[in-house]
């Protein structure tokens, strides 16, 4: 789950940062690199932290694997969606 | 036979990690696609599953070091600006590309694309491998685990063979050069 939300964000900041010079600029943590840098360790950031609150949430408990798979899954295939450059022009109306 | 320092890094993050991942990333798929079919899943010794461990520890640093060396050490060279008035752009390949209608496609598509989902690969890889590593009975007794993690494994490889195919293309058409040459072989220019 917390791989799909990671990648689910990766896509948006990769959309938004194409989108807007302000927040490719807010996404500038490292200037030779420019927005990727921080499109990048944002994803990794919400990757990891989402997978220790999961963790902890979720160490004795049963949960529906179902539908928690098939988050997951819709969340990684927007994250691949958002990163196609076609779809993510459409999107910004280019 | 020269090298250029930036084309050997070029080098090691696509040949070795790049290629590397791919080729282990694929073994992974075949292997977890093979153990849906099996009657007596395998039972291997202490020291066969820490071999085992240390495979899939090595295939997502693999991955990691081919996204790391990538985004802070090659797409700096890749993207960076000329001064004003310099008309060779061989040592500026984006602007190189972008330079020509018939290259314009490779950055446009190839870059834009690679940068992004290449993360993806070592992100689902990285899950896969925790996975094998710390539910390896649920995944025998839950068809729905092994089902989430050979998706994830299939698009890390997936991932993976656009950034690399893409690397290998952008790299035809506007390759990463300079920085010191390294003699190999043969007389010195």
């Amino acid at each position: 789950m917390s791989a799909g939300a990671g990648c689910a964000v990766l896509g948006i900041l990769a959309v938004a940062g194409d989108a807007s010079k302000a927040v490719a600029k807010l996404l500038t943590f490292y200037l030779p690199t420019g927005p990727l840098s921080g499109v990048s360790s944002l994803a990794i950031l919400v990757w990891l932290v989402t997978w220790f609150i999961l963790a902890k949430r979720w160490r004795a408990k049963t949960v529906a694997l179902a539908k928690i798979n098939a988050t997951a899954f819709l969340l990684l295939a927007l994250g691949i969606l958002l990163t196609f450059p076609p779809f993510a022009d459409f999107l910004q109306g280019k | 036979m020269e090298i250029t320092l930036r084309a050997l890094i070029t080098l090691i993050h696509g040949m070795l990690f790049g290629a590397f991942f791919l080729m282990a990333v694929y073994g992974l798929v075949v292997e977890l696609r093979h153990s849906a079919f099996v009657e007596q899943p395998a039972k291997l010794t202490p020291q066969g599953y820490a071999r085992e461990r240390l495979y899939l520890i090595g295939v997502a640093a693999m991955g990691w070091a081919a996204v790391l060396t990538g985004a802070y050490l090659i797409y700096p060279w890749y993207r960076a600006v000329p001064p004003a008035g310099v008309t060779d752009l061989a040592l500026y390949p984006r602007f190189l590309l972008k330079s020509s209608a018939t290259t314009a496609g490779w950055h446009d598509l190839g870059m834009e694309w690679k940068e992004h989902i290449a993360w993806i690969a070592p992100i689902a890889m990285t899950m896969v491998a925790y996975v094998i590593t710390k539910y390896r009975q649920s995944m025998r007794e839950h068809p729905q685990i092994r089902t989430a993690v050979l998706a994830f494994a299939l698009v890390a490889l997936g991932a993976a063979g656009v950034a690399g195919f893409f690397g290998a293309m952008l790299n035809k058409y506007a390759p990463i050069n300079g920085g010191s040459t390294i003699h190999l072989k043969g007389k010195s220019q």
